[in-house]
């Protein structure tokens, strides 16, 4: 594994910084015309890839680090093409203001719908691929054979028919002034080597020592600290302020207004800053929201429900006659709450502003998103930016979109320019202001015939549109498909049944309250709408959960095989042990397919341990399956942490959950032991972080109503009574 | 100022005794490897040990601290060696984001140093660190290593 030599995170940021740029462009640096080159001078092959002359390959990751593997995964696919000595291998992240000045030559930043790998495969690939032509050529020429007879593996070059080698660090510098082939050809997968290996992370050492800098964790020289409060009721402003005793607090430089609906304090240390912002006597003004609850919102989407007015996204046959002609007929009403990420790192960003330079250093999804937020704030041209990212202390979709923690960092930092401000959020900030996952009800209602064949399934969506608040540009018509996930007739959501009279649509009804792609977004209240209601037909219908799915599937055989593994593995139809009860789900979301069946006792009639899970997933490529084991592990802790402990409810207009205490996460000791089966069928690429979340709770939801005969259609599961042990 | 013992070493650190021992650590003393996760001792990510045994930094006062042996993650290996903990990290790829995992290596230390041999009811009882990222499996599996290590 890789140990090799790094430049720390936290010296590159600084001395990139003050070089004024996260690249140094050939331009400046006297190597030679044409090079490229990285900061510390080694050449770049091509933009994906540098070469040290001691063979350290470096490469270049645009998508962003946050736990889910994808910076290991992407360097696998690039050490794959290139042919390089995986123990050589670093990466490096470059700059977003690098990608503005040399167009985008790393494509998207984007690390959100769980694409960092599935949208930039082909592209990072041939970038290897190109890079090793490059290498070879140079060797070709400096030994003056044809490049056709030499090869290279483990960053080694031969000749095979004079057995001379040379490394890839000696040719570095030659091949990065060739010119680069047009077309490469990338690798049959049933050669790859690398891709598909279960190889180790490259960023774990450093998270173990403490030395991994996050932004939290950033130190600049001369750096203030700031602690914000935003107005709680979103949309609401800062009516008044007195901030006379804070300004006489230790440490405290200053008192500021942000956008009107903000205060913060500047102090020489954070902990200053927060216990003098907690001395700001702070009158808010949260206008007409401040009178929306929870109860007011579950109205409006109850109104939605029987509404005239919805968007279509899944129709076939004639829904209406099936449930009128139906032999007998299941109706069942589901609500979904709001939900924060809760990173384990709370938001954060720090930032240097002056009349005609913004940098911003901080952990974000999208550097591309995180830089624009750094131009707007800052009034400056995006040229006259810069965004530095660190690994991210947890993401799942809350840095990606929506950078109001970027935005108020500058805004900030401009109150003192030239001087750099670390702005970081307490948790009870990043819990009243986070992007939440929306608010969902779903009526639901079956047509079973008199030899309980479903014959016609109607599903009405009633809720929040992520699309409307946040990307309007997005929808189509007006109707958000991202609320369908896991229903579409066809795509990376596929809905995996084929009923003949189906109408599935969505009444949206939006609210104050500013929705994000929480990790999973919409499968998570989609997979349990439809694959708890599946039971529940089933159970109607006087037939197995798993034979009534699979008579409605010989159309979706990929969506199928991966039910069928769960329930094989999982033991389906087989004696459980003594109280212990099964449950399965499954589904199609971000190109993958899911399923997991679990296995739960309940004592008490309240305390349900879920003992086992079996989760299955076909992804297409596995890229690296002891990575893809760990996401499918820790999709079920995030899962059903929801599933039994997370909401957050509104009060006159603002959020009422604002720690730990009061929105629990699971621990070790509530852990069910998960059994991976990852089934990669080839010719497609899936995505590995979210999907397994949506198959956590409705698998655990039917185990319970196996267990307890209760069904429950309204979460979290503490509203119940029901606790996870 | 007051003075902290961290790490095997003295610092004088100009801090009101009242400031969490966590903020004294980050900011006076300047070892980021401790976490700020909650500030109200739910979810361990600040764990240090204040001589040998687990706290969370964020509900102790700097002052309190005072005259005690505090380790912090930093100060786990001894030259670059890892202790067996870290060492089972490694093997077993525990971290994700790696944001908690400061906490919950100190955490699981301070457990082992207790029970060398701990069963899978002594590590529920005493990780109670929360991990959005969900590496429990990993944990379990790694604490078992190093206790055999
Ligand atoms: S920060 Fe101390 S327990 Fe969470
Ligand atoms: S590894 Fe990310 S929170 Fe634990």
């Amino acid at each position: 594994m890789s140990h090799a030599p790094k430049i720390s995170r936290r010296s590159f940021i600084i001395s990139t910084a003050a070089a004024g740029g996260g690249l140094a462009l050939g331009l400046n640096i006297p190597f030679g015309p044409g090079v490229v080159r990285a900061a510390d001078g080694s050449p770049e092959v091509n933009a994906w890839v540098v070469i040290r002359p001691d063979d350290t390959v470096v490469i270049r990751i645009a998508r962003s680090e946050m736990g889910q593997g994808t910076l290991t995964g992407l360097a696998q696919m690039v050490a794959e093409e290139l042919e390089c000595d995986w123990a050589k291998v670093t990466t490096e992240y470059p700059t977003p203001g690098q990608s503005v000045a040399r167009k985008r030559v790393w494509g998207d930043y984007g690390t959100v719908g769980s694409r960092g790998i599935r949208q930039s495969h082909d592209y990072v690939r041939k970038g290897g691929a190109t890079a090793r032509t490059m290498l070879v050529q140079a060797a070709a020429n400096e030994w003056k054979v044809p490049a056709p007879e030499c090869s290279a593996a483990n960053s080694v070059i031969t000749h095979k028919p004079s057995g001379r080698t040379t490394t890839y660090g000696k040719v570095a510098e030659a091949a990065a002034r060739l010119e680069p082939p047009k077309d490469v050809a990338l690798k049959d997968p049933k050669d790859w080597k690398i891709i598909g290996k279960p190889m180790k992370r490259l960023d774990t050492i450093d998270k173990l020592t403490g030395k991994q800098v996050y932004g939290a964790d950033i130190r600049l020289p001369g750096m203030l600290n700031a602690a914000i409060k935003d107005c709680p009721v979103f949309g609401g402003k800062v009516k008044s302020f007195d901030a006379g005793k804070a300004e006489r607090m230790p440490g405290v430089k200053k008192v500021v207004r942000v956008e009107g609906s903000a205060i913060a304090v500047i102090a020489d240390t954070w902990w200053h800053a927060k216990t003098a912002l907690d001395a700001v006597n702070i009158e808010w003004d949260g206008g007409a929201n401040a009178k929306v609850s929870s109860a007011s919102i579950a109205e409006m989407l109850k109104d939605g429900l029987g509404a005239e007015q919805a968007f279509v996204h899944n129709e076939k046959g004639d829904v209406k006659a099936a449930i009128a002609g139906a032999a007998k007929k299941l109706e069942a009403v589901y609500a979904y709450p709001f939900q924060n990420h809760v990173t384990m790192e709370p938001m954060n960003a720090t930032a240097r502003y002056t009349a005609d330079r913004c940098e911003v250093w901080c952990p974000t999804q999208n550097g591309e998103g995180a830089l624009a937020a750094t131009a707007a704030a800052s009034g400056l041209p995006i040229e006259k930016c810069e965004v530095y990212k660190l690994h991210l202390g947890g993401g799942f979709g809350r840095r990606g979109a929506i950078h109001d923690y970027v935005r108020q960092a500058v805004l900030i930092a401009k109150e003192m320019p030239g001087t750099p401000v670390k702005l970081l959020w307490t948790r009870e900030e990043d819990m009243l202001h986070g992007m939440y996952h929306p608010v969902m009800q779903a009526k639901l209602t079956g047509a079973l015939d008199a030899s309980g064949n479903l014959t016609g399934l109607r599903i009405r969506l009633a809720g929040q549109s992520i699309l409307a608040t946040i990307f309007p540009q997005a929808l189509q018509n007006g109707k958000d498909p991202l609320s369908f996930q896991g229903f579409w007739p066809s795509g990376e959501h596929a809905f995996g049944y084929s009923i003949p009279n189906l109408l599935i649509d969505h009444a949206m009804r939006n609210t104050h309250v500013p929705p994000g792609f929480w990790r999973g977004v919409n499968i998570n209240q989609n997979a349990i709408f439809l694959e708890c209601f599946m039971d529940e037909l089933a159970r109607a219908a006087g037939q197995d959960a798993l034979e009534f799915r699979r008579k409605l599937m010989a159309q979706h055989p990929k969506h199928l095989a991966v039910l069928n593994a769960v329930a094989d593995k999982g033991g389906w139809g087989k004696p459980a042990a003594r109280g212990v009860h099964r449950g399965l789900a499954h589904m199609m979301a971000f190109g993958s397919y899911v399923a997991a069946c679990a296995e739960v006792s309940v004592s008490g009639g309240s305390k349900v341990k879920i003992h086992r899970i079996v989760a299955a997933t076909d992804p297409g490529y596995a890229v690296n399956p002891a990575q893809i084991e760990r996401q499918i592990a820790g999709s079920f802790v995030y899962g059903l942490s929801a599933l039994f402990e997370q909401e957050c409810t509104v009060k006159d207009g603002r959020m009422e959950q604002e720690n730990f205490h009061q929105y629990n996460s699971m621990r070790i000791a509530q852990m069910p032991k998960v059994e991976s089966i990852i089934m990669p069928s080839g010719g497609f690429w899936g995505g590995v972080g979210e999907p397994t979340i949506c198959v956590a709770a409705p698998a655990v939801l039917n185990a319970i109503f196996s267990a307890t005969g209760r069904r429950i259609r309204s979460f979290p599961l503490k509203n119940h009574g029901f606790q996870m042990v | 100022m007051i003075q902290l013992n961290i790490n095997g070493k003295s610092f004088n650190v100009d801090v009101e005794p009242d400031t969490p021992l966590l903020w004294a650590i980050r900011e006076q003393v300047g070892l980021t490897g401790t976490k700020y996760g909650c500030g109200i001792a739910q979810c361990g990510a600040c764990t240090v040990h204040i001589d040998g045994a687990p706290v969370r930094s964020c509900v102790m006062t700097a002052g309190a601290a005072v005259g005690k042996r505090i380790t912090t993650i930093e100060g786990l290996a001894v030259n670059g060696v890892l202790t067996k903990v870290q060492k089972a990290w490694l093997e077993h790829d525990v971290p994700q984001c790696g944001y908690c995992q400061s906490g919950m290596i100190m955490a699981v230390s301070a457990l082992l140093n207790d029970k060398p041999k701990p069963t899978d009811a002594d590590i529920d009882a005493a990780i109670t660190n929360i991990c959005r990222c969900g590496t429990f499996q990993q944990v379990r599996e790694a604490i078992h290593a190093a206790a055999k290590a």
